[in-house]
């Protein structure tokens, strides 16, 4: 049954996703996406749609609420200041939603909300699994495959039409017509192994906020790939003006100072797919984030030519997310779109901050690759 | 929309719960209990507790909101009840037994409520049908008109709605105009003519017919309109607004349904309250099964939980409630308890007069949230109940706890429920500076406006008033002009 709300629903979603009504786009409020994290407990975004009117601003206004606390404690970190007097009936509720989920429902939400594409592996073709499986029931096969209860069903089934089943003495004889077979399929398991590489720019002028989106960025990320590759490994690595791998905590907490070569991380990047990944199969995903100043104009060509030689050939998808700090020239973005910009695996995005992770994520990983 | 017929074991259920009801003296109208699966639930809640409302993508908004909340597995609706004789309450299909029942005894205290409270007085008793009535004259105009242009009428009417008098039905704002008394009028007296021969002549009857109409049009266009302070603006706009019948049909069906939602609103921590003390009473005290009370436990705390900056009407509602109960049992008021000083006295004060129940239903009838705050808030309760107000520092970037100073939580308190905590605006001239233009007049209380919000509110204004429109107000202490002209915005600085 489909109910009338449906069509409400559907223009309302037309609205937001700006095919219509056009004059409506800039009342929709998106809502953040991530408010906590951490033991599981997020913020989920719907969009919704304010209607202009008359009314206080909120921040002179203030309101009364009830609870522990002496003046001048915060009010929990995400407060919208709605009072506890909506018009009852009247859609004007909170607009963000919280709740435990586990990372595969968040995947499967992100994904949902970003309208992400599922991922297509590379290399389908190359099968490296078949399993066997039993799908159906087939009046032929060996014996030992022999299906008892369709068998005898079969059997009484025959006896019944025909008549010659006695009720007193209900013995049940299957003759070689009764006999029914379980029957197989080969299933292929596509490989699926993945990894990805992030790399992240950790001279000086990668300040505690930068970093902070970097990590809340990589987090979505990662749910999101790991929702389909289940064995995903993850490498980090960081760099100035020399690149090493380090584990994850190091990866989100060093900060080093000096100067900044990109190309230490690309080949350090490219060394680790040859020697672990190089072997058909991998999906690799290298990330790498950064301010966008490099050290010099060489350095960038010498990162243009590792990506274009090295990594772009094995790679799925290549994604590089720029940072705005204040000290950064924002140059190296530039220089990527220019040189390689029209690759179909590279990704490019800049992120002004926290509220531009959204648009970034599905710029990443609208690509469905 | 597929309804079922109540279950045979809801049934009994239903017919338990209502004796319990009217054994306790509540007094409503006939309910009736429909069950509905979850989709259904969410649907019916999207429309404001109505089957059918009229097309429009807020509630389409709504629906996706409340449709993922439950497939999130975050909030799922209980219970629904609409305001209507005889009233319609919705069940959860997939409930327990035990939500049933307290969902019931709730509904019972909502539709005493809605029956014998004032604020309810003058609502559409039987809006079911006229909400069907609206949904298909909308449709109507949808099919004549076109979707589109409908539907950005209709967002531009509820960005308006909000600009009726809430007062209105309970007061008798107008008068009928007394006649003006017969000397104020000018009459024509033409050429001044020496000798009483001549006036003929100086002075032929056409033309001091035509000066006598000169002056009374000068007396008409003298006089203001409105005459005075319009606060039901939409109300203005319907009489005065160049509007097409439909366009006019159409605002006419957003104030109407706005009226019809209002006391809701203007009762929501009464109303709330009390439907909450009454399942407590019902559940606790008679229809709960001893292996029940664990689930009825965790519910009702779960509709009792407080959230810092979010005031739950419930909880407050039902807490005042039995504070009054309990203040009225034990003779806590008047003027020798208020002028008692001890606080030990104070706090053993019983004078076993046992007027609580007395005095519920008496509150129950007379009173809305604003005169139910202001009279039964007292310093006691606001510090039991950790009552606090919050604002934004500038200084930290975010909201604190201001206060908990009694007199100013109170104060924050009502005025977030005074005229819905909405800025109070009226129609101070239809025919501004002589060029018909609109201007409305905000009645500042202290707080600014939100500016975008009103620009593009002002907008919407002009799209139905299609002259110039402006409001005076106050930014940050100085006299404003907001102005619009169809094309651009200007903001005026003035005194008055």
């Amino acid at each position: 049954m489909s109910l009338k709300i449906k069509q409400d629903q559907a223009r309302f979603r037309a609205i937001v996703r700006g095919r219509i009504r056009q004059g409506l786009k800039k009342y929709i409020q998106h809502g953040e996406l991530l408010g906590k994290k951490g033991k599981d407990f997020v913020t989920i975004p719907i969009p919704a749609i304010d209607i202009p009117h008359f009314r206080f601003g909120e921040r002179q206004q203030g309101g009364v609420g009830q609870g522990e606390g002496e003046p001048g404690d915060p009010l929990s970190p995400q407060q919208d200041a709605e009072g506890g007097t909506g018009k009852a009936g009247q859609g004007e509720g909170q607009h963000t939603l919280e709740v435990d989920v586990t990372l595969d429902e968040l995947a499967d939400i992100l994904g949902e909300e970003l309208e992400l594409p599922r991922i297509e592996p590379r290399g389908n073709d190359r099968i490296v699994a078949t399993r066997v499986k039993y799908t159906g029931i087939s009046p032929s096969g060996p014996e030992s495959l022999r299906h008892f209860k369709r068998t005898y069903k079969q059997a009484l089934r025959r006896q019944i039409a025909t008549g010659t089943y006695n009720w007193f003495r209900p013995v049940v004889v299957p003759v070689r017509e009764d006999r029914r077979y379980r029957t197989w399929k080969q299933v292929s398991i596509p490989d699926t192994n993945a990894v990805i590489l992030y790399m992240m720019d950790v001279s000086g002028s990668m300040g505690d906020e930068q970093k902070d989106v970097v990590r809340t960025e990589s987090f979505w990320i990662d749910a999101w790939l790991r929702r389909h590759y289940p064995g995903l490994e993850v490498r980090y690595i960081v760099h100035d003006a020399v690149a090493r791998e380090v584990d994850r905590e190091t990866f989100f907490h060093t900060r080093e100072s000096g100067g900044t070569m990109i190309s230490s991380a690309y080949k350090l990047c490219r060394e680790i797919i040859e020697a672990d990944y190089s072997a058909g199969g991998w999906n690799v995903y290298p990330f790498h984030f950064s301010d966008g100043d490099n050290w010099s104009t060489d350095d960038t060509r010498i990162c243009v030519e590792l990506l274009r030689e090295g990594i772009l050939p094995v790679v799925n998808l290549f994604c590089y997310g720029q940072v705005d700090s204040p000290y950064g020239s924002g140059q190296f973005i530039k220089d990527l779109r220019e040189q390689v910009g029209s690759a179909e695996n590279v990704a490019l995005s800049e992120i002004a901050d926290r509220d531009a992770i959204y648009g970034s994520i599905k710029t990443f990983l609208g690509k469905g690759r | 929309m597929a309804t079922r017929a109540l279950p045979a074991h809801l049934h009994d259920m239903r017919r338990q719960v209502e004796a319990h009801a009217r054994a306790y003296g509540l007094d409503f109208w006939d309910v009736i209990f429909e069950v509905l699966g979850f989709d259904e639930m969410n649907m019916v809640a999207a429309y404001g507790g109505f089957p059918n409302r009229y097309p429009h993508w807020r509630f389409g908004m709504e629906y996706e909101r409340l449709a993922k909340g439950y497939e999130y597995g975050l909030s799922k609706i209980y219970e629904m009840v609409v305001n209507n004789d005889p009233s319609y309450a919705y069940l959860l299909e997939s409930n327990m037994d035990v939500d049933q029942k307290l969902v019931m005894a709730h509904v019972f205290g909502h539709v005493d409520f809605f029956k014998n409270n004032f604020m309810f007085r003058h609502t559409n008793r039987k809006m079911m049908d006229q909400m069907a009535n609206h949904a298909t004259r909308v449709r109507r105009y949808q099919d004549r008109h076109g979707v589109e242009v409908v539907e950005e009428f209709v967002d531009r009417c509820l960005s308006l709605e909000n600009l009726v008098d809430y007062q209105s039905p309970y007061v008798k704002r107008r008068t009928a105009p007394a006649a003006a008394p017969e000397d104020e009028r000018r009459v024509a007296t033409g050429f001044r003519a020496e000798r009483e021969y001549m006036a003929g002549y100086i002075n032929p009857p056409e033309l001091l017919a035509a000066e006598q109409r000169r002056l009374d049009d000068e007396a008409a266009r003298e006089r203001k309109l409105p005459e005075r302070p319009e606060r039901d603006v939409v109300l203005f706009l319907l009489e005065h607004a160049p509007l097409k019948p439909w366009e006019h049909d159409v605002l006419s069906i957003i104030r109407e349904e706005a009226y019809y939602f209002a006391p809701q609103g203007q009762t929501k921590i009464m109303n709330e309250g009390w439907a909450t003390y009454w399942h407590s009473r019902i559940m606790t005290e008679k229809a709960l099964r001893p292996e029940e009370i664990v689930d009825y436990a965790d519910h009702h705390s779960g509709t009792l939980a407080t959230q810092p900056g979010h005031l739950n009407p419930y909880k407050l509602g039902v807490e005042l409630w039995r504070d009054i109960e309990e203040r009225w049992d034990r003779g806590r008021f008047g003027k020798e308890y208020d002028e008692c000083d001890s606080l030990e006295e104070r706090r053993h004060w019983d004078k076993k007069l046992g007027q609580g129940r007395e005095k519920l239903f008496e509150v129950r009838r007379h009173y809305n949230d604003v005169t139910f705050i202001d009279e039964f808030l007292s310093p006691e309760f606001c510090q039991q109940q950790r009552l606090f107000g919050f604002g934004f520092s500038e200084k930290h970037q975010r909201w604190e706890i201001v206060t908990r100073e009694f007199r100013k939580v109170k104060d924050k308190l009502l005025h977030q429920l005074t005229n819905f905590g909405q800025p109070l605006i009226v129609v101070e001239d239809g025919n501004f500076e002589n060029r018909g233009e609109l201007l409305l007049l905000h009645r500042h209380d202290g707080v600014d406006l939100k500016a975008d919000y009103a620009r593009d509110t002002l907008r919407n204004l002009h799209s139905l008033w299609h002259r110039p429109v402006n409001l005076a107000t106050k930014i940050e202490g100085h006299g404003a002009l907001m102005h619009f002209d169809g094309k651009e915005h200007t903001d005026r600085r003035v005194e008055r």
